[in-house]
């Protein structure tokens, strides 16, 4: 700070930073744009095949009751979740989605934490490397989401000294899962990621592993860690509301899907604002993750490798 | 008039090719290029980065348009050259298609020309006999070595037998030994097919041992600097170790480094 | 051999290690089957209902299989529409990257009201749209993705936009479109059983799983489960063997591109 010299130099690189930064929110702005006019498309889409349902006869039901018109679906969110009730649907589906935001957040952290410890004890020892791997990879290729309502059940049954395990811990728990594996995998590619060469620079300083790990290898593992972050914290998201589903716990928006897809009858519209809420949590959550890509890649080439 | 182009391989007068003209970042890539290759005649096109030697070629291979100017290639518009395949292209990297083995990355030319399977495959094994490599031909090329893949793009830009190579700096990625074995090779070759060939490097010796005529261009804005006539008669291993050699290569280094050979030659390039 | 040998020896010593100290902690410490049952009692009833295990296993494997190649079909056609037309990129391209944190398998319900939901309909469809972003996103990377100096070497021999597709770009993207399958395939797997979960028909490797551990039957659940990730390898499987078989050049030395 007291270097008078050393501040040109610090400040002159950050037009050059910010500009790549807006290049790319400017990019994400016009693709939104292109997104917003694809999901006028589907609905205008919808209409019309509602119409034709009514002309012909199609191998699915276009009714009001199976389909809803858009504005339906519209006005639904805004009547009472029961009758008589203050709170809206839409009230009540955004706060089942920031709940299960919220679970499915604990879950990603737990996850990023455990799988890069993981990847950090096997990139040092490379026998556990040898050993665990083809399990962490072949566990991304088998369904181990089947495994839920039984996790469920072995919840209801545990308690960990005073804490009593509940049904929420375990949806975070499956959502960690999910979201460990695909985080493990790529942050061990990346610490892999440097060179020899850059290897045997810091060797030749007689660094330590710990000294390599913080100078080299994580800054050298960004550009892997970070896709496999956006691909974890899907996996959370999809994870919690899939686990949600299968666990039937309540609070998340995956139990609201299926408690309203039993009401369609009485009121079509509700399951569809439902379901709206799941797509927006998964937005905000590839948003919230995207955020965090910019800021660790802001020092970055433009071009990620892989 | 038809007879006198036809009897020239390529004749370029007045090119000019701007990038984003108009723009701030406005660049003269080339300026004013004349030049013309004589049919059979070896010219290299040497220069540093960003002198539009590569430009040009492509100028002439009609892979981009020029700006401006008028060229001739083989007697027709460069356009016509390529819809008619007069030419034969090669690149600094071999650009084979992992999935076609050897044989079948040769015939591809040809495939596009429509020739039957009988005619292509031995139309290709011929051109691999060529460049020493008719073991191979049922390899996959990233099986082969760079040198090998260089000479198998070679044997693909001979393949529709063209009156015209270009080649963009094509042994640019080989180490040095390979490098002249390559050269060697492609003196034979032209020897043996009687091409005219344009040949973009930024090796001076490649340029001095291969070439009739080196032409000298300079970046920003990318022009003709100047035109180096080399007369080193028959090429073998002992002329690169010949006084006349290190003549001619001293002849282009002075004028890479802007002492023109002499007063007329650095016409040329002048606006 | 030998360095086939090495490198399969570590994951077997850890499976047997990791099953062992499983079987040793359930005995040892009397664990109750309905916290976690021994991996000798999962396979007990595994074997002994062998038959119900593979018709479960066979009824979600059906749907997982119907909506993969539904999928794989609407994927590569939209790869080929977008490559060609600017506007259906413009239009997917952002779609499916937004997509990417969503729970698709969410649409089930909607699509059990329009569907038949006795059927397997639904469950086919919401395992097509899953199928679908994967593969299309893989696809257009490979049509796109191709080096720019063998489009110029195209170029210098005359190719139409439509030889330059045959000749370069869709066996460009067969490698690209085999990673797609990669993801798509187990992802067919767990979309076809979690839809089962929303109702319907209870053949399938879901339903099961999830009335049996209602029913308290822990070990046979379990079993189930066992099914489930079986049938989850094997649609890897069969998609790596295929690539070897389709693609053999992609088995080269890839250099980090």
């Amino acid at each position: 700070m007291t270097d008078h010299a050393a501040v040109p130099a610090a400040t002159a690189p950050r037009p050059r930073r910010q500009s790549t930064v807006s290049r790319r929110v400017r990019k994400g702005a016009v693709g939104a744009l292109w997104a917003l006019a694809g999901i006028l498309l589907v609905m205008l889409m919808w209409e019309l095949v509602k119409w034709v349902g009514t002309l012909v006869s199609l191998p699915f039901n276009t009714n009001d009751l199976s389909m809803p018109h858009v504005w339906t679906m519209f006005s639904g969110a805004w009547q009472p979740e029961v009758r008589g009730s203050d709170t809206t649907v839409l009230q009540a589906v955004l706060q089942s989605a920031a709940y299960s935001l919220l679970i499915a957040l604990g879950g990603f952290i737990i996850g990023v934490s455990v799988g890069l410890l993981l990847a950090i004890v096997m990139q040092r020892f490379a026998f556990l490397e040898r050993g665990l791997l083809p399990f962490v990879i072949a566990s991304q290729t088998v369904p181990l989401i089947a495994l839920a309502p039984l996790i469920t059940g072995i919840g209801n049954r545990i308690s960990i000294g005073p804490v009593q395990w509940s049904t929420t811990y375990s949806v975070m728990f499956i959502a960690a899962y999910l979201a460990f594996f695909p985080l493990s995998v790529g942050a061990l590619r990346g610490l892999h990621a440097p060179t020899a060469t850059s290897l045997e620079l810091m060797r030749s300083y007689a660094a330590t592993p710990r000294a390599t790990l913080f100078k080299l290898r994580f800054p050298a593992s960004l550009p892997y860690l970070v896709p496999a972050m956006k691909v974890s914290a899907a996996a959370a998201v999809v994870g919690t509301v899939v686990a949600e589903i299968s666990t039937g716990v309540r609070g998340g928006i995956g139990r609201l899907i299926l408690e309203y897809s039993r009401e369609a009858t009485s009121q079509p519209a509700k399951v569809y604002v439902a379901v709206f809420g799941a797509i927006v949590l998964g937005l905000v959550a590839a948003g919230l993750v995207t955020a965090l890509d910019l800021y660790l890649t802001r020092n970055l080439p433009k071009e990620s490798p892989a | 008039m038809t007879t006198t182009t036809s009897d020239l391989a390529v004749q370029a007068q007045g090119i000019w090719k701007v990038f984003n003209a108009g723009l701030a970042n406005e660049v003269t890539a080339l300026q004013d290029i004349d030049l013309v290759v004589g049919r059979g005649e070896f010219v290299s096109l040497i220069g540093p980065s960003g002198c539009g030697k590569s430009t040009l070629l492509r100028v002439i291979a009609d892979l981009t348009d020029a700006t401006q100017g008028s060229l001739q290639v083989a007697g027709m518009s460069a356009a016509q050259a390529r819809q008619e395949q007069r030419y034969g292209i090669a690149f600094q990297q071999a650009a084979l298609f992992d999935w076609r083995t050897v044989r079948r990355n040769v015939e591809l030319p040809l495939e596009l020309q429509g020739w039957d399977k009988g005619r292509r495959q031995a139309r290709a094994m011929e051109l691999l006999e060529m460049v020493q490599l008719a073991d191979f031909a049922d390899h996959r090329p990233w099986e082969l070595s760079g040198g090998m893949q260089q000479r198998v793009a070679i044997a693909r830009s001979l393949a529709v037998d063209p009156p015209l190579l270009l080649m963009d700096e094509p042994f640019g990625a080989l180490d040095e030994m390979t490098r002249e074995r390559m050269q060697n090779e492609l003196l034979r070759i032209r020897q043996e097919t009687g091409k005219s060939i344009i040949f973009v490097t930024h090796s001076i010796p490649e340029a001095v041992y291969l070439s009739d005529r080196v032409v000298v261009m300079s970046p920003r804005p990318g022009r003709i600097t100047d035109v180096i006539p080399v007369s080193l008669g028959e090429r073998d291993d002992d002329t690169r170790e010949a006084e006349s050699f290190f003549e001619s290569v001293t002849a282009v280094r002075e004028a890479l480094r802007g002492n023109p050979s002499s007063p007329a030659r650095a016409r040329v390039g002048e606006v | 051999m030998g360095a086939r040998l090495r490198s399969i020896w570590p994951p077997v010593l850890i499976a047997v290690l990791a099953l062992a100290a499983w079987q040793l902690l359930v005995v040892v410490r009397n664990i109750p089957p309905y916290l976690l049952p021994s991996p000798s009692l999962i396979a007990g009833n595994f074997f002994k209902d062998i038959s119900l295990m593979w018709g479960a296993a066979f009824y979600t494997g059906t749907s997982a299989l119907l909506g993969l190649m539904f999928g794989t079909f609407l994927g590569v056609l939209a790869a080929l529409l977008a490559q060609r037309f600017i506007v259906v990129n413009n239009l997917i391209t952002p779609l499916a990257a937004g997509l990417a944190a969503v729970p698709i398998i969410a649409l089930t319900p909607i699509l059990n009201n329009m569907f038949n939901i006795t059927s397997r309909t639904p469950r086919v469809l919401v395992t097509t749209i899953i199928v679908f972003f994967p593969i299309f996103v893989n696809v257009i990377r490979g049509l796109v993705q191709v080096q720019p100096v063998q489009l110029e070497l195209m170029r210098s021999m005359n190719a139409s936009p439509r030889t330059v597709l045959r000749i370069l770009r869709i066996p460009n993207a067969i490698p690209f479109f085999f990673t797609g399958m990669k993801v798509a395939a187990p992802l067919a797997v767990i979309a076809a059983l979690v839809a089962e979960y929303f109702g319907g028909p209870q053949e399938g490797l879901g339903s099961r799983i999830a009335s049996n551990a209602a029913n308290t039957a822990y070990g046979r659940a379990w079993a189930y489960v066992a099914a489930a990730i079986i049938t989850g390898l094997l649609f890897y499987v069969i998609v790596i063997l295929l690539e070897r078989w389709v693609a053999p050049w992609t088995s080269r030395p890839r250099p980090a591109s």
